[in-house]
């Protein structure tokens, strides 16, 4: 049995961690709501972030705030790109081919950071670099509690951004009937896009509160596979339910992994298919099989 | 334009019906069997491993293109086939017997896979494949005393009915008889009630399920149909890399066999075969390329990917139906004569089409 300062600190590196799965799910959720399409390459939009917010950093001398908020909004601008020149004009092909098209532009994303940033790891110098200590023998890197903070901060915002605001209203109804939306007048495209602005702008977030834990290279995109298998535990179709799986998911992890050495890395799969084969729509789940 | 004039119930349920198809069809046949008279070695290895290719290809299309049903993982059975076949002939059973048992040992794993599998829908099954293939490449890499893990597994010589094949072109005749084999059988599955009940579950489960198919039943055997092809493809696939390790049945062969099937076009056995010749010129124009492309941009580590990536993005935003739809473009311009338009093949307006009821 592990000390029980262990078992603490387990804990919080798994929260820390399902936290930043969360905030690349919230992304793949808000987007999967708005057009029904998931984005295999959200994981990749993390890794440009934290790669945006590094160039930033170095081009204005070491600054991290400034950075980091030039460098979400920039990777947003590419999601709402990557929306309204391209994913806009597949809407209504074959799923089959949607998902092929953004695990393609995957791979492009990884190619064009590595030969633009290199391909070796990188370090982003942030102000989270050091650690707390809780209590005798307990320390945790402040890096991992910035991303607690970061994904509640976030939440909260979001939370206010979708019940509160004309817009946020105006993007639920576009997500729940697009044919009704645009009768009511809703400018159903752009919204659609700016949806993937701001999942876009989240998952930079998290690649680039996450370069202290991660360091900063190319393959940090694939974190947003196990982020989709966090929310598919959770259930794809609500946020909460997605955001509660990732945090299953991560905190787990850290476990497995310490029990069960041999399934090291892949026990966030395995969590998904068992949560799968007993409840194929997730824990909590928002879709309904159409019956004749 | 040919007009078809049935004289006879043999029209009906002949496989080429049209004379231009039974010539091209011929001549392709006859061209792949005269190939080792005309082809050095090396090309004969590359068109033999390009016909396992087309096996695997037409192993996912039967599942993707014509059942709908989306997989990440089907290098996974491309894995499951190699490695279950090369265990058995190491132990001593003959070819004939290890290709049936593998190819049996691979539908019933598919089965399982999908009989989980047929309650999803959508994009649950892609990532559900995807988990599926990374814990099969994990299982081959940590079972060391089956698999021989990370270090590989050395494939045993082929010997086919006591015979050895140790030339090129004797391989190539092995790979090109399973490929006449895979397509036949393939082309006959979508003549059965088997097969167009797949595709009435590829274009609406709900009109499927109305007209008394039993959805689940289907996608289980579509799984299990297209498992034991690409396990069949994995035998084949074994004693062309003579070595095997895990490593090569990872995300991005998966991502391969996709790219085949969609840029060679969903939905047709032809399609994957034009896939197949397409993944296998690809490295070759690749390297051509980077003999072209000035040296800051040809030397560049992830040039691969990256026009992977470009290509399937270019086909499916521009020619959805991939080569094959471009193909049947060009002859329906040529039959029709002065009388192809520019909107002969426009698509209609789409809105999206929910799964979700509320």
């Amino acid at each position: 049995m592990l000390p029980v300062n262990d078992i603490i600190h387990l804990a919080v590196t798994g929260l820390a961690q399902g936290c930043a799965y969360g905030l690349i799910a919230l992304g793949f959720v808000l987007i999967y709501k708005a057009t029904e399409v998931v984005n295999f390459a959200h994981g990749e939009f993390m890794m440009l972030g934290a790669f945006a917010v590094l160039a930033y950093s170095e081009a204005m001398g070491g600054s991290f705030w400034p950075a980091f908020v030039l460098g979400c909004l920039s990777i947003g601008v590419v999601g709402y790109l990557l929306d309204a020149q391209i994913m806009r004009r597949i809407i209504g092909q074959s799923s089959a081919s949607i998902f092929i098209l953004t695990v393609a532009f995957g791979f492009i994303f990884r190619s064009a950071a590595g030969m633009i940033w290199g391909w070796k790891t990188l370090t982003l110098s942030t102000p989270f670099g050091g650690t707390v200590t809780i209590a005798e023998g307990l320390t945790i890197s402040s890096g991992r509690i910035a991303i607690i903070v970061a994904t509640i901060i976030l939440c909260s915002v979001l939370y206010l951004f979708f019940s509160k605001t004309r817009y946020g209203i105006a993007m639920q109804a576009a997500s729940q009937n697009q044919l009704a939306a645009y009768y009511m007048g809703i400018p159903v495209k752009r919204l659609v896009s700016v949806t993937w602005a701001i999942g876009a702008t989240i998952a930079a977030a998290a690649g680039a509160l996450l370069a202290p834990v991660t360091q900063v290279d190319t393959t940090i995109g694939f974190l947003g596979i196990k982020a989709l298998a966090g929310a598919i535990v959770g259930g794809f179709g609500s946020i909460p339910g997605a955001l509660l799986g990732c945090l299953l998911i991560g905190i787990i992890e850290p476990f497995a992994d310490y029990y069960f050495p041999a399934i090291k890395g892949v026990s966030a799969y395995v969590v998904m298919l068992l949560v799968l084969f007993v409840r194929p729509e997730g824990l909590i789940s928002q879709t309904f099989q159409k019956k004749v | 334009m040919q007009v078809l004039f049935k004289t006879c119930y043999e029209d009906d349920i002949r496989f080429l019906a049209k004379t231009g198809e039974k010539v091209r069809v011929g001549l392709v046949i006859a061209a792949l069997l005269a190939a080792p008279l005309w082809l050095q070695n090396y090309y004969l290895a590359e068109l033999g491993l390009l016909l396992v290719y087309a096996i695997a290809g037409i192993g996912l299309m039967i599942l993707t293109g014509y059942t709908g049903q989306v997989s990440f993982g089907h290098a996974a059975f491309l894995g499951i086939g190699a490695y279950c076949h090369s265990i058995l002939i190491s132990h001593g059973v003959p070819f004939s017997v290890s290709v049936i048992l593998t190819t049996a040992f691979s539908a019933a794993i598919g089965m399982a896979l999908g009989r989980s599998a047929s309650r999803m829908h959508g994009f649950y099954l892609a990532i559900a494949t995807l988990a599926f293939l990374i814990l099969v490449e994990t299982l081959l890499g940590e079972w060391t005393s089956m698999t021989g893990g990370y270090a590989g597994l050395k494939v045993p010589a082929l010997v086919v009915f006591g015979m050895p094949l140790k030339a090129v072109w004797q391989q190539y005749y092995l790979d090109l008889f399973f490929v006449l084999i895979v397509v036949m059988a393939a082309a006959n599955l979508f003549r059965t009630s088997t097969g167009r009940s797949f595709l009435a579950v590829r274009d609406s489960e709900l009109s499927a399920r109305s007209l008394g198919v039993n959805v689940e039943w289907v996608k289980i055997q579509s799984f299990g149909v297209s498992a034991a092809i690409t396990g069949l493809a994995g035998v084949l696939l074994a004693h062309h890399l003579h070595y095997l390790s895990p490593e090569v049945f990872n995300v991005l062969e998966s991502l391969k066999l996709m790219l085949m099937i969609v840029v060679g076009g969903l939905g047709s056995i032809l399609g994957a075969i034009f896939g197949a010749i397409l993944i296998s010129l690809l490295p070759i124009s690749i390297s051509f390329l980077k003999d072209v492309l000035p040296p800051g941009i040809g030397q560049q580590a992830g040039l691969e990917p990256l026009l992977f990536g470009l290509i399937i993005v270019l086909f499916i935003v521009f020619e959805p139906l991939g080569i094959y739809g471009r193909w049947m473009k060009l002859r329906y311009f040529f039959e029709t004569f002065p009388y192809c338009r520019k909107s002969s093949f426009v698509r209609q307006k789409s809105y999206l089409r929910t799964e979700r009821l509320r």
